[in-house]
């Protein structure tokens, strides 16, 4: 025993000097990593020199930064992984988990809130015997993915819908609602089976009604989804999709959702997460992604990935009591104080690339580290917090960091893409569909695909479907159009449209409300029916070159889409979902009718059958006593009787 | 020697004393555990719903969820709630406060707090749903919890508010449950032996009439209005715009606030809860089905929990360290991503034919047979005689 705590202790002295060694090491190559960057490595552009030129001392390049800091990692993990080898004599699969805030300050004076938490896990779960030991990895997800052979998962749940034209792009985007899209194993024989199945057993993770998702909600499409995991082949048989956009989202579903976390709220990143300040914000979203991703830069072997990911962007005007000033204490009530002991990585990261020289907000306490990354097509610069080292936090022990804003004026870069969608007609009979997508790019038009999954209770007429974009038809070349079946199915229209330079493309199609049933309404259905967003995928050309090399380490925020080409990005956008009224009856009315009848019977075939069954005499009235026996009397003397 | 003796006896007196004493002490310990165990039940349920949408029912969904906090905080865990709740009224749009439901004036108390789980919400919110998780009749694939999975040794807690009349509860605005089906649905609960005890507790205008019906043992039912009568709401809020909660359950919550789970108080005392001169409307309880006597019923029976202790005197090997085999087969195949966008395989993409239609050549060929076994047998100059 004492031999055993002998042992520990040197190890703990070998790490602790192994740590500070480390530190020492990373403290000496900054300013190496520094010179680096000013001789050789020098992509900015004119302005950025310039601040660079000004700021000399702080720039850091982020190629070499990260891979210095992933070194670290490396080293760390490489103690840890040493460390647990001592104690247990059976090796674990490895396991990694990261996390990371991004923060940008939007132009409208809005701030917009990503967390991103990755598992990353070298196991196989497809394998005959069963894996039972987990660590990092959510056990209750585990299980869901062994049992029902799931290869991908990714379910969102949003409340508030993103307004692209405000706020660009998000990095990870997501319709109102509910959406849960899966790929199966193509192992699975009963599909349909498994993916009822399997909503049933997320809406009890997830505390959601994802028990609603049916066969009425639910499509397949043919090329909107393809998977975002390593794959070799890719069967859209084994796919389904659906989405619920009147769900409902609040702290029930945000509970459960940070339980997945290795540190659950309790260290962290997490800490930030307190349901009265999330919700109370113009978008709200939360969203789980499983994957299998390569291990390696040769992709023979996988581990599998789960992503949590909740974006929130605060408003001005209803938080932040109209003053342009943000702090991490006044968005989320909570400052920082440690990352989670679990993670090998935690990291906040705020835009700043609009802000070269802090004209128009400041940010402290300032940091000296800055790194770049390519998102959504654009070079970013970001400033980085590392949490893991305790400088962070300085001398007070905690971090709430502030973003003052010194100017309102200020243009964000439009979105190349946006979409909207609206209902356009009168009455109950009949309507059109709208969908308009924008493409801004002043001189390169690009492919869309657009899919829409329509109820069934919205009956589309097909042959009215119109493309026009600068007011001449635009053929779409390819169309998948699956009709509905009532109660069965829904509508499914695919289209694969290229959307010229600088134009407005339109689609519309016509539609007749169909009458439900008296109990297929809902509880409120003078509220009216809500179709689900139409989905957008496109390739949008990308001003910088994109980074193809998934395995590279890169930011978790710009590493979720695989990019397989350098001219341009995928994107994903969603349109507004549609509240479309339905012919509606009176409810009351059956009481009513009830009633009237009942009267009606009551009355009229009451006295008519009393008039036929009644049998009708002229009733003797009564004559009075006196008269009676004046009568008698009268009967005896022979007198004429009184009347 | 004698003085010698004399200490000692002394000290055997002494040693007696403390013997005695500590008898008595493990002979009162012991009585107080039987006590703690006497009420025969091994765990504990709870059954809280909301009935009622729409916005100005928010005092609904606020007296189901105090009764969601008192019995979470004296111990029931969320696995063995359930909770359906007819409307979010946390994140409606109308709550000046979002993820927040107050049940006092000023907002002092939130009490949908910041870890709640709501099982059924919104439109699962059904009479249909409410028998089957009474009645344990759920679809196979239901997850654990939505589910009541209580056995002969529970003690079960069902709470109902909405808007009711003389025998009927609305759910939803669009249907209701009558006071038959509540009946016999316990009693189905407990011919199935799926409760041990039950405690029925509604807050709605002429409750007692729920209960009037019920047959089955054991069950204790509480209301908080008489027939004819209407439980009135409480606690308007100017800056919420509705009412805050129910005058019932209001002082239920007063009260159950004061419980902690080694008190002492008992189910008399929860029946004096809300007087008519607080309620307005006259709390009405029945306890003719419940066997054991009112005053010896603690108020945790029902609203805490018990966790089921064995002591086990043997001792338990563990196995081995699961071995994890690490296969180091290497594979060769090669994965990769896939283009999110692959615009030519899109367009090349062939539309699946459905079914399967014989090629046209066959069908050609097909009739070219028959005309011309036709010609072979009537000849061109029986042709008049068709036409």
């Amino acid at each position: 025993m004492a031999a055993y705590v002998n042992r520990c202790s040197n190890l703990l002295v070998f790490i602790f000097i192994l740590s500070v060694f480390l530190f020492v090491d990373s403290q000496q190559t900054t300013p190496v990593n520094e010179q680096h960057t000013n001789t050789a490595d020098n992509p900015q552009p004119a302005a950025e020199s310039a601040t660079q030129t000004a700021e000399e001392g702080r720039w850091e390049a982020t190629e070499v930064d990260e891979a210095a800091l992933g070194d670290s990692a490396a080293d760390k993990l490489g103690v840890r992984a040493s460390d647990t080898f001592v104690l247990t004599p059976t090796p674990q699969p490895k396991d990694d988990f990261q996390e990371e805030l991004v923060i940008r300050p939007l132009h409208s004076g809005d701030i917009y809130a990503s967390f991103q938490f990755r598992t990353l896990w070298e196991t196989d779960f497809m394998r005959e015997n069963k894996v039972s030991h987990y660590r990092l990895f959510p056990k209750s997800l585990g299980q869901v993915i062994s049992k029902f052979s799931v290869r991908e998962l990714h379910i969102s749940f949003t409340q508030g819908y993103w307004r692209t034209m405000q706020w660009g792009q998000p990095f990870l985007p997501s319709p109102p609602g509910a959406e849960l899209w899966v790929w199966f194993q193509d192992s699975v024989t009963d599909v349909d089976a498994a993916w009822k199945e399997l909503t049933n057993v997320l809406s009890g993770i997830f505390c959601a009604s994802l028990n609603f998702i049916d066969s009425t909600n639910t499509v397949q499409p043919s090329a909107s989804f393809k998977p975002l995991g390593i794959v070799n082949e890719t069967d859209h048989r084994f796919l389904r999709y659906a989405t619920l956009p009147r769900e409902i989202v609040c702290t029930e579903n945000l509970t459960p959702w940070k339980k997945l976390l290795p540190c659950g709220s309790k260290a962290g990143l997490a800490v930030l997460l307190k349901s009265e300040k999330l919700f109370h914000s113009s978008f709200f979203s939360q969203t789980v992604h499983i994957r299998p991703v390569c291990q390696d830069r040769e992709c023979k072997t996988t581990s599998w990935e789960l992503r949590q990911t909740l974006n929130v962007v605060f408003d001005l005007h209803t938080s932040g009591q109209g003053k342009r000033e943000w702090s991490l204490f006044k968005m989320f009530s909570r400052t920082l104080t440690e990352a989670c002991p679990l993670a090998s990585s935690s990291k906040i990261y705020i835009d700043v690339t609009d802000n070269p020289q802090e004209e128009y907000f400041e940010l402290s306490p300032a940091t000296p580290l800055l790194s770049q990354a390519v998102v959504l097509g654009d070079r970013r610069t970001f400033s980085v917090y590392d949490l893991t080292q305790q400088v962070t936090f300085g001398t007070v022990r905690s971090l709430n960091l502030l973003i003052r804003w010194k100017s309102t004026e200020g243009d964000m870069l439009r979105p190349l893409l946006h979409a909207e969608r609206y209902v356009a007609g009168y009455g109950l009979q009949t309507g059109e569909i709208h969908t308009v997508m924008y493409n801004n790019h002043p001189f390169r038009s690009f492919p869309v695909l657009l899919l829409d999954s329509v109820p069934w209770y919205l009956r589309l007429y097909i042959h009215t479907l119109t493309v026009t974009s600068k007011g001449k038809d635009n053929t779409p070349s390819y169309i998948h159009y699956q009709p509905s079946k009532d109660r069965m199915r829904p509508h499914l229209l695919e289209m694969l449209v290229q959307l010229p330079p600088h134009s407005v493309t339109e689609v519309t199609v016509q539609f007749e409300r169909a009458l439900l049933k008296w109990t297929e309404y809902t509880p409120d259905p003078n509220h009216g029916f809500y179709v689900g967003s139409s989905v957008i995928s496109a390739l949008v050309p990308s001003s910088v070159a994109m980074d193809t090399n998934i395995t590279q380490e890169q930011p978790l925020f710009s590493s979720f889409f695989p990019c397989k080409e350098e001219s341009s990005y995928f994107v994903r956008v969603y349109t507004e979902p549609l509240l479309v009224n339905l012919p509606t009856p009176d409810f009351s009315m059956p009481y009513n009718v009830i009633c009237l009848t009942c009267t009606v019977v009551a009355v009229g075939y009451g006295s008519l059958y009393n008039l036929l069954t009644r049998s009708f005499q002229i009733e003797e009235p009564n004559p009075r006593l006196a008269k009676k026996i004046a009568n008698f009397i009268r009967r005896i003397r022979g007198v004429p009787l009184l009347s | 020697m004698s003085a010698l003796l004399k200490r000692s006896c002394s000290h055997n007196m002494l040693a007696a004393i403390i013997m005695l004493i500590f008898i008595c002490f493990c002979v009162h310990f012991q009585n107080t555990a039987g006590q703690f165990f006497s009420s025969g039940h091994t765990n504990n349920w709870a059954v809280l719903v909301c009935t009622s949408r729409f916005w100005f029912n928010y005092r609904h969904v606020a007296n189901t969820l105090s009764v969601y906090r008192s019995v979470k905080r004296l111990g029931i865990p969320d696995s063995h709630i359930v909770l359906m709740l007819a409307d979010d009224m946390a994140c409606n749009h109308r709550n000046p406060k979002p993820a927040t439901v107050f049940s006092h004036r000023n907002m002092e108390l939130n009490v949908y707090g910041d870890d709640v789980e709501v099982d059924y919400r919104g439109y699962e919110v059904t009479v249909e749903n409410f028998l089957r998780v009474l009645t344990g009749r759920l679809p196979p694939s239901t997850p654990r919890s939505k589910r009541l999975l209580s056995d002969d040794r529970s003690n079960i807690l069902i709470y109902l508010t909405g808007h009711g009349g003389n025998g009927f509860l609305k759910f939803q605005d669009s249907e209701e449950i009558s006071n038959v089906e509540l009946a016999d649905a316990f009693e189905q609960m407990w011919q199935k032996r799926r409760y041990n005890e039950l405690l029925f507790i509604i807050d709605t205008c002429q409750g007692a009439s729920m209960y009037e019906r019920f047959y089955s043992p054991n069950i204790m039912a509480l209301a908080s209005s008489q027939v004819g009568e209407d439980s009135l709401s409480h606690q308007p809020d100017l800056a919420i715009g509705v009412h805050l909660m129910d005058r019932y359950t209001f002082y239920l919550l007063e009260f159950l606030e004061d419980i902690h789970p080694a008190s002492k108080s008992n189910m008399n005392d929860l029946f004096k809860v809300c007087p008519k001169s607080q309620c307005v409307s006259t709390p009405g309880h029945r306890t003719d089905l419940f066997l054991r006597d009112p005053g010896s019923v603690l108020i945790t029976d029902f609203f805490g929990s018990v966790r089921k202790v064995e002591i086990t005197m043997e001792a338990i090997h563990l196995t081995d360290p699961i071995l994890h085999p690490m296969s180091e087969e290497v594979q060769e195949k090669t994965y990769s991503y896939v283009d999110q966008l692959p615009v030519s395989e899109i367009i090349h993409q062939k539309p699946k034919q459905k079914d399967w239609h014989p090629p046209d050549g066959f069908i050609l060929g097909l009739w070219t047979l028959i005309l011309l076994v036709f010609f072979k047998t009537y000849g061109i100059k029986h042709l008049k005689h068709i036409f």
